[in-house]
């Protein structure tokens, strides 16, 4: 029994990164149709193992299998962001799970509420989130007329910006709720848009509304915090995700969200995350940040973290790029998070103390900092090795052995820092991932009569 | 060497009276600096002199205490940094600044970055736009690192490059932003007398090839009384001396910053 789910266990790692390659490699074929297909394929092949039944209610990847796969998608898009964020652009940052947090509660409330008959939660944070990203459009248009503004006064007017437009989006929400109340129906009997395909929309609207949301505050906190130097900004952000983890613990009191029940724990959150869904996020966060990181913005980013001093010197914007990698980096674990509540379905604020924050990080490091494909691949192996390898075989072992296996993840760590210090795949990338090699073209046309040979003393 | 019009006797940057202190210590004292368009300028000294800190507050990494630049009729005191090189000054630094773990092509696509003709969403979305800007992008960096003779170097990680090339590629780089005026920070510093060589023969080329006004720093007399025109001379953050090569070399004061007080009498 033992041998044999080892066994199993280490098949299903190693297939899930054979799944891994197979699905970035058929990304990477040049012909559309290829990578829909292909697309299509990796999402029916995981579809049909987690559906089709092997008598005896048994399935390839059984109940405890799907859970791990949601929970790596999740992590998977937190892992990426601060890829982004440390791996990319240099700046060393604890603050992501803290986002996370963030992400996950506000998707989280906007559903619940959805189905207890109650707008106010999509609408407020719609409305609140594109107002906002007005505001911030507007006030940095309006700044750059007035050179040379500090940056914390900048900062004051966005903040009042803020305050003003989330209570705007709160009057407008609780205004435009009793004519959609009826629509909604109560939790006993759900009605027209609560149930169904709209009910899907409103699920998706969701999600990416908590990684806009956490985006934006992100933008606000980053703001002042970014122009600290590498270190200090380490601290601030560490010190975001326990101001983050206090405010989750105490939303019933000195937040006015009685639902979250603070340190009890969120209940009877939809359980809206599908296969579907997961693998659908995941795919949108992959592609945002692969296009993000061939392109020129991407190029500047990585300009960043080699050499401040030098990019500013090559005309890049360095404070503002910092800035755009934070905001889109905490935008994916917004959605991670978002992900992650509806699997679960029910949020406490235990899971995002600073403690589990690093989590992330070590995944980051794990799979490589600056690999996209050894994040993905980490955080993977990382919830299947730790959650599903160690504990099914340290359970058949004795009923308290299972807590040995934080124990044999940070020794696997240490050894794997030893050895390969620059992480499992360092920077490689596998298929779709890869940037394009620009060919050596042959030679254009000799460089004219201009090319240098001992003629110092000019013509 | 250059004909003599007016234009080019058009100062294209003014530095009046540029001062800087960190804490008590003047680093720089009313320095005074006119660089004709198209001239070719070295400023030397010993070390400590101040030579660095004057490059730094040209390209907005220091701010002045007191004083002013003016650039192509525009003071640029206050600028950020970024700014000033969008302004046209580009610049080297005295201990090679490449992006090291990026390819040769990336360090010279960065610099286009400003220019890139997309933006931030284009990338996102992969459109038409961004893929037709960015094979131009592409194509104008290739063409760019021919002139070089840096083509067949394209795909490699710029740290896995001997020193001379690597200080091609950052000139190289420097100027792909375009400059009008370029600084060079002590470019033969670590280099062989063949790569000396070779630099003193790519400084020409560029100068006459991008029609560049150049300012460097450096320590080697070779370079500097080879290839510059005129020369300034700083010691405790002041000019001591201006001049031809030739006026410089026989100027006491000058001999005696370097080789200190009495020297002049043992000559």
């Amino acid at each position: 029994m033992e041998i044999s789910s080892l066994f199993i266990s280490i098949i299903k790692i190693l297939g899930i990164l054979a799944y891994i390659y197979g699905l970035l490699w058929v990304l990477g074929r040049p012909k559309l149709w290829m990578k829909i297909a292909g697309v299509v394929v990796a999402f029916g092949v995981v579809q049909a193992f987690l559906s089709i039944q092997l008598g005896n209610n048994n399935q390839i990847l059984n109940t405890f299998d799907r859970g791990l796969l949601f929970q790596a998608c999740a992590i998977s898009m937190v892992a990426l962001g601060l890829n982004l964020i440390y791996g990319f652009n240099g700046q060393f940052s604890l603050g992501q799970w803290g986002f996370y947090g963030i992400g996950a509660y506000t998707g989280a409330d906007i559903t619940f509420r959805w189905i207890n008959g109650d707008s106010t939660g999509l609408v407020v944070v719609g409305l609140g989130v594109i107002l906002e990203a007005l505001l911030i459009y507007g006030v940095n248009q309006f700044l750059k007329r007035y050179r040379g503004m500090p940056v914390l006064s900048a900062f004051t007017l966005y903040l009042l910006g803020t305050v003003v437009v989330w209570f705007v989006a709160d009057k407008i929400g609780i205004a435009l709720n009793p004519a959609i109340i009826p629509l909604l129906g109560t939790s006993d009997k759900l009605g027209v848009l609560a149930t169904g395909a709209p009910m899907q929309v409103v699920f998706f609207l969701a999600v990416i509304l908590a990684g806009a949301f956490a985006a934006e505050v992100s933008f606000l906190f980053g703001l002042p915090v970014l122009t600290l130097g590498s270190d200090y900004f380490g601290i601030a952000t560490l010190g975001f995700t326990i101001v983050a983890n206090v405010l989750l613990v105490n939303t019933d009191t000195i937040l006015p969200f009685p639902e979250m029940r603070g340190g009890r724990g969120m209940l009877g959150i939809p359980q809206m995350t599908t296969w579907f869904w997961a693998f659908f996020f995941l795919l949108f966060v992959i592609i945002v940040m692969r296009n993000l990181l061939q392109s020129s913005s991407g190029r500047a980013i990585m300009s960043v973290r080699e050499d401040e001093t030098a990019a500013k010197a090559m005309g890049i914007d360095v404070a503002n790029n910092k800035l755009m990698a934070f905001v889109i980096g905490s935008f994916f674990a917004g959605i991670g998070g978002a992900v992650y509540a509806h699997y679960i379905g029910f949020l406490s604020p235990a899971t995002f103390t600073f403690l589990a924050g690093f989590n992330p990080l070590i995944i980051v490091v794990f799979g490589g900092l600056g690999s996209m494909t050894g994040t993905i691949a980490a955080s993977f192996g990382w919830i299947f090795f730790l959650e599903g390898l160690l504990r099914v075989i340290l359970d058949s072992i004795g009923t308290e052995a299972a807590n040995w296996r934080f124990v044999l993840y940070p020794v696997a760590l240490l050894v794997l820092m030893l050895v390969r210090p620059q992480g499992l795949l360092g920077t490689v990338e596998w298929g779709f991932l890869k940037a394009k090699k620009v060919l050596v073209r042959a030679q254009p046309e000799p460089p004219a009569s201009t090319v240098v040979v001992n003629q110092s003393t000019g013509d | 060497m250059t004909v003599d019009t007016s234009e080019t006797k058009q100062p294209i940057l003014q530095i009046k009276g540029l001062t800087k202190y960190f804490g008590g210590l003047a680093a720089v004292k009313t320095f005074d600096m006119t660089l004709e368009r198209g001239s070719l300028t070295g400023l030397i000294g010993p070390n400590g002199a101040g030579k660095t800190t004057v490059f730094n507050m040209i390209t907005g990494l220091y701010t002045p205490t007191g004083g002013d630049i003016i650039f192509q009729d525009e003071s640029i005191v206050g600028l950020e940094p970024f700014e000033v090189t969008r302004e046209g000054i580009g610049r080297t630094f005295q201990n090679i600044r490449l992006f090291s773990n990026l390819t040769v092509l990336d360090n010279v696509r960065i610099a286009y970055h400003a220019h890139s003709g997309y933006s931030l969403i284009d990338g996102i979305l992969y459109n038409r736009k961004f893929q037709t800007k960015e094979k131009e992008l592409t194509e104008r960096a290739q063409d760019f690192l021919a002139i070089f003779k840096l083509e067949n170097l394209q795909n490699e990680v710029a740290k896995n490059l001997p020193y001379g090339q690597q200080r091609r590629v950052e000139i190289a780089r420097a100027l792909a932003c375009d400059p009008r005026l370029l600084l060079l920070d002590e470019p033969a510093a670590g280099m062989n007398p063949h790569e000396i060589q070779e630099l003193m023969d790519l400084i020409h080329f560029i100068r006459s090839r991008f029609d560049l006004t150049i300012l460097l720093i450096e320590h080697q007399m070779r370079v500097v009384m080879g290839i510059c025109e005129k020369i300034s001379v700083m010691d405790f953050g002041e000019v001591i001396a201006r001049g031809t090569p030739k006026e410089i070399q026989d100027n006491p004061k000058v001999v005696e910053a370097y080789l200190g007080k009495g020297a002049t009498h043992a000559a």
